[in-house]
């Protein structure tokens, strides 16, 4: 048992069916007698002190005939399961090693009769089978049998796909054998672990037949047999059904607490750690921002708890129509940098910054309300994955429109034909026709361009688009930039363009922000990408081919790897891969300007 | 998808409504398809039983003539597949044979039964959807991101432990204690609006934990996806956010799952019916198969069967019209099944 149950729902399921086996292994033998001692004299009573549950018709003890039981009813339990799981496993691997067609027909036997509920299954084989516990066997063992070959037959397609069942099919291994040596073996413990759920189901449908009187007869008894005896008497004695009635539920939640907790130990491995942290407090910085500047960011830190902070301190500024690149590797910080401002950190992440002003207010200072209403009019942003960005349930049309009704205060039919314009803005061609269709009618560069119109669905001050074409291809991504680069023309807004692609970014910014390790280190105009100066913005503007690149030699690429966001040292964080590193670099350089419009943090470069 | 993308500056492509009526008619074929296989497996039912069925019907020590009578009644005496034509013309004709014991057309005991269990499962399906799917997108948006884990254990724990409860054990626990031993609510049988209570609750509790559980899982899923994302950068209110752009997407699954339930509902009404004498089908069917009534039994089975195989599709149906993603990928997905 590699996978005991941790948690205690878990430990707890186990414990009950632990108790159970031991009342099933001992209880017959310490309490059959008195279960079997007929007593005409206490016929039907209640709770006493020598019949703690009470008695039945024929005044035996009802405490002892229930925990008797406990073996028959554990024991057709598992019978009823083996019949169920090796049926089931049988069926489910038959279309591996059948010809293909035979095959098909067993996989559609199996999908009709996993689509019928099990007890109707177990009526239609106990009536054939018989009105007894081996009827009652047979019947739920069939009804099991559905959902395990769908199970096996799933985990076995899955499985056969890998290499390695490839390989040895191409070595010529016999279709049985690889089946038995490649794929069971695979599949073996997922169908284990869920064997302690099926003997739970099989336990509670064996008692709801011998309830029905379609099980167990007596003179046996299995808990379902003894609610059916107390069952005819509940308006004399219902205080009967109690005891057999509470074993079959402990049972049931025994086999389905420890069921779960297998199923979900095969799941997954590890519970996240971590503890809360405070975020880290940042120091203002005063200087009064250009009139014209739309976004204005001081000393931005996000942090989460445990000491990850993938921010530190990003000081950004964004002016009217123009576009500023923010350029990285995955995990340098810029798509948080991104989420921070539009204040969507998720949880449980913490936000600490000296000032992020949109439009020129801060918005520290608003309440909840009058922030979402701000944000919500004049802030747009444009997401990587235009697949999952539009709601795919509702139509195009009226994702954009809520945008307008909601905070520009627009009517419905202003709405409608202000997404419609706006779609036809995007040039997206049949913009009506468009805005009633659902995002999957709509191809990935379409939908890119429709959430960039739902940006600009209210005038938009600012435009925040997070990796916008990368999912998309070449072709298509320079329709999107060419839309966001009129977009911003147009409405005079700002926008922030994150990518990790520098080519991209060098092509439709105007400015450019490099991050690394969670700092900016380096801003500069777009232009003057070739006279960049950190050795990391150096290096990336060098390892991007172009017409000059000799072919004949590799790229050149930049060794080592960036730092986690939560192993991120005191010194410069790019030292370890930089080839102009001293001495100096143990100690962090600040971002200095040094030709107007350009600043580096760099101790070595001037 | 390369060719998809690229019919980006074109006119926007028209598919989904054709392929949605090859669906409907791919999905007929199936359930009529099951509905055959059902057919055959009920006529065969009675000849797959070991032995004489007359025999253990009438008991061993009846008289041969009376069994010989009998089996010509039932028509048993015939080559088989003569017996199979007749029994499909009189299934067509509605004739579904009639009772050994009682000598009633089982038409009749359908005709009496089927809307009292129908009710029973309609009522208890719409009661579990009322306090599920609300509570699971409650539970969900208290708990999402690891927030409050008391909270999540605490919901995960009592569900979990709901729906391992067979509901024939809920009706019981209900008829002692809110029946017998309060007086709140009839005990048995059906003799105006209070009897439904303990019947459709018992039903109800289980299914309800399940749905809600799955409701929880899938809304956590979709707030963390793109879109609601987006939806949170538009500035959403929040009973826009979550009853418009969230419940939509949660609803498919949820559905899929209450209409899986659904069918599990209807053999479920069995066992809670013969708790509470409800004059349904369930009462009829136990009944037939102890007595070893096969005519009743036969139909019963056949009844049940395509009531499931009837719900199923209606289900499919309804996901298809209110996911229009689902219809799409059944579509092309399926073509190779």
């Amino acid at each position: 048992m590699r996978r005991l149950p941790r948690n205690p729902a878990g430990l707890l399921g186990a414990g009950i069916v632990a108790l159970l086996v031991l009342l099933a292994l001992f209880g017959p033998p310490l309490w059959a007698d008195a279960a079997a001692r007929i007593n005409p004299r206490e016929i039907s009573q209640g709770s006493s002190a020598a019949h703690l549950l009470g008695t039945d018709a024929l005044g035996r003890d009802l405490l002892a005939r229930t925990l008797t039981a406990t073996r028959l009813t554990l024991g057709l339990a598992l019978l009823a399961t083996l019949i169920g799981t090796a049926t089931g496993i049988l069926l489910g691997t038959l279309p591996q090693v059948l010809p293909r067609r035979a095959g098909r027909a067993v996989i559609a036997a199996v999908d009709l009769l996993v689509a019928f509920p099990a007890l109707l299954l177990a009526m239609f084989t106990a009536v054939v089978a018989g009105l007894d516990a081996q009827g009652a066997v047979l019947g739920i063992g069939a009804a099991l049998a559905p959902a395990f070959a769908r199970l096996t037959h799933t985990m076995t397609a899955s499985v056969a796909g890998a290499d390695y069942i490839a390989a040895a099919r191409m070595l010529g291994v016999p279709r049985h054998r690889v089946l038995t040596r490649h794929v069971l073996p695979n599949i073996a413990e997922p169908l284990i672990l869920n064997t302690a759920q099926a003997m739970g189901g099989a336990l509670l449908g064996l008692s709801a037949m011998s309830f029905l009187g379609m099980g167990v007869q007596a003179p046996a008894y299995d808990w379902g047999r003894l609610l059916n005896e107390a069952f005819g008497h509940v308006y004399v004695t219902p205080s009967a059904v109690v005891a057999p009635a509470l074993a079959v539920t402990l049972a049931g939640l025994g086999f389905m607490l420890l069921g779960d907790s297998f199923a979900r130990a095969a799941a997954h491995t590890r519970a996240p750690a971590g503890g809360p942290a405070a975020a880290p407090a940042a120091v203002p910085a005063p200087d009064e921002p250009a009139p014209d500047t739309v976004l204005e960011v001081r000393d931005l830190t996000v942090a989460f708890p445990g000491g990850t902070t993938p921010v530190r301190q990003v000081s950004l500024t964004v002016r009217a129509g123009e576009i500023l690149g923010l350029v990285g590797e995955s995990g340098s910080g810029k798509s948080m940098t991104a989420a921070a401002i539009g204040q969507l950190v998720p949880h449980p992440g913490r936000t600490g910054s000296a000032r992020i002003r949109l439009g020129g207010v801060d918005l520290d200072g608003l309440t909840a309300s009058e922030r979402r209403r701000l944000l919500g009019s004049s802030l747009a942003m444009v997401f990587q994955d235009p697949t999952s960005a539009l709601n795919p349930a509702l139509r195009v049309g009226g994702q954009l429109a809520e945008v307008a009704t909601l905070h520009g205060g627009a009517t419905r039919t202003e709405a409608r034909d202000r997404a419609v314009e706006r779609l036809d803005r995007v040039r997206i061609r049949h913009p009506a026709d468009t805005a009633r269709r659902h995002p999957h009618e709509l191809s990935g560069g379409m939908r890119q361009r429709a959430v960039i119109a739902m940006g600009l669905m209210n005038t938009p001050r600012l435009i925040i688009a997070d990796e916008p074409t990368t999912a998309l291809d070449v072709t298509v991504q320079r329709e999107v930039l060419r839309v966001l680069r009129e977009a911003v023309d147009e409405t005079r807004a700002g926008a922030l363009f994150i990518s990790h692609d520098i080519a991209v970014v060098g092509e439709v910014c105007d400015r450019i922000a490099v991050m690394y390790a969670g700092r900016v280190v380096e801003e500069l105009p777009a232009g003057a990408l070739h006279q960049a100066r950190h050795p990391y913005t150096r290096a990336l503007v060098g390892s991007l081919p172009d017409m000059d690149t000799d072919r004949s030699r590799p790229l050149t690429t930049i060794p080592g790897r960036q730092p986690a966001p939560g192993d991120v040292g005191e010194g410069c964080a790019f030292a370890d891969r930089c080839a102009l590193a001293t001495a100096r670099c143990a100690t962090r350089p600040e971002l200095r300007t040094r030709t107007g419009t350009h600043s580096v943090a760099c101790w070595e470069v001037k | 998808m390369t060719a998809l993308s690229d019919t980006d500056r074109g006119a926007p492509p028209r598919r989904s409504r054709r392929l949605t009526g090859r669906l409907l008619a791919r999905r007929l074929l199936r359930l009529a398809g099951s509905l055959a296989v059902l057919v055959v497996a009920s006529f065969a039912m009675i000849h797959l039983i070991p032995g004489d069925p007359l025999r253990r019907m009438l008991g061993s020590t009846a008289p041969k003539e009376l069994v010989d009578q009998r089996r010509a009644e039932l028509g048993l005496d015939q080559p088989l597949p003569a017996q199979f034509a007749d029994h499909v013309r009189q299934l067509l004709s509605g004739d579904l044979g009639t009772s050994f014991f009682s000598s009633q057309p089982v038409a009749d005991i359908i005709g009496q039964g089927l809307p009292h269990t129908l009710a029973l499962a309609a009522l208890a399906t719409l009661t579990a959807l009322a306090v599920a799917v609300p509570l699971g997108l409650w539970a969900a948006v208290r708990t999402r991101d690891g927030r409050r884990r008391g909270t999540e254990t605490a919901f995960t724990t009592l569900t979990g432990a709901a729906v391992a409860v067979p509901e024939y054990l809920y009706g019981l626990a209900l008829l002692l204690v809110l029946s017998l031993g309060l007086g709140l609510f009839p005990p048995a049988g059906l003799t105006g609006p209070a009897s439904y209570v303990l019947p459709v609750t018992a039903l109800a509790i289980a299914p309800a934990a399940m749905i809600a559980r799955l409701a929880r899982v899938e809304t956590l899923r979709e707030l963390d996806s793109d879109y609601m994302r987006l939806a949170r950068a538009k500035r959403l209110p929040a009973w826009r956010l979550y009853a418009v752009h969230l419940l939509p997407n949660t609803l498919t699954a949820t559905l899929t799952m209450g209409g899986l339930l659904l069918s599990g509902l209807i053999t479920g009404s069995v066992l809670v019916e013969n708790v509470f004498a409800w004059p349904g089908l369930g009462l009829r069917t136990v009944e037939a198969i102890t007595q070893k009534d096969y005519p009743v039994a036969q139909a019963m089975i056949l009844v049940y069967g395509a009531l499931v195989l009837v719900v199923n599709f209606l289900v499919d149906l309804l996901i298809d019209v209110l996911d229009p993603r689902s219809a799409l990928s059944a579509s092309t997905t399926s073509g190779e099944g």
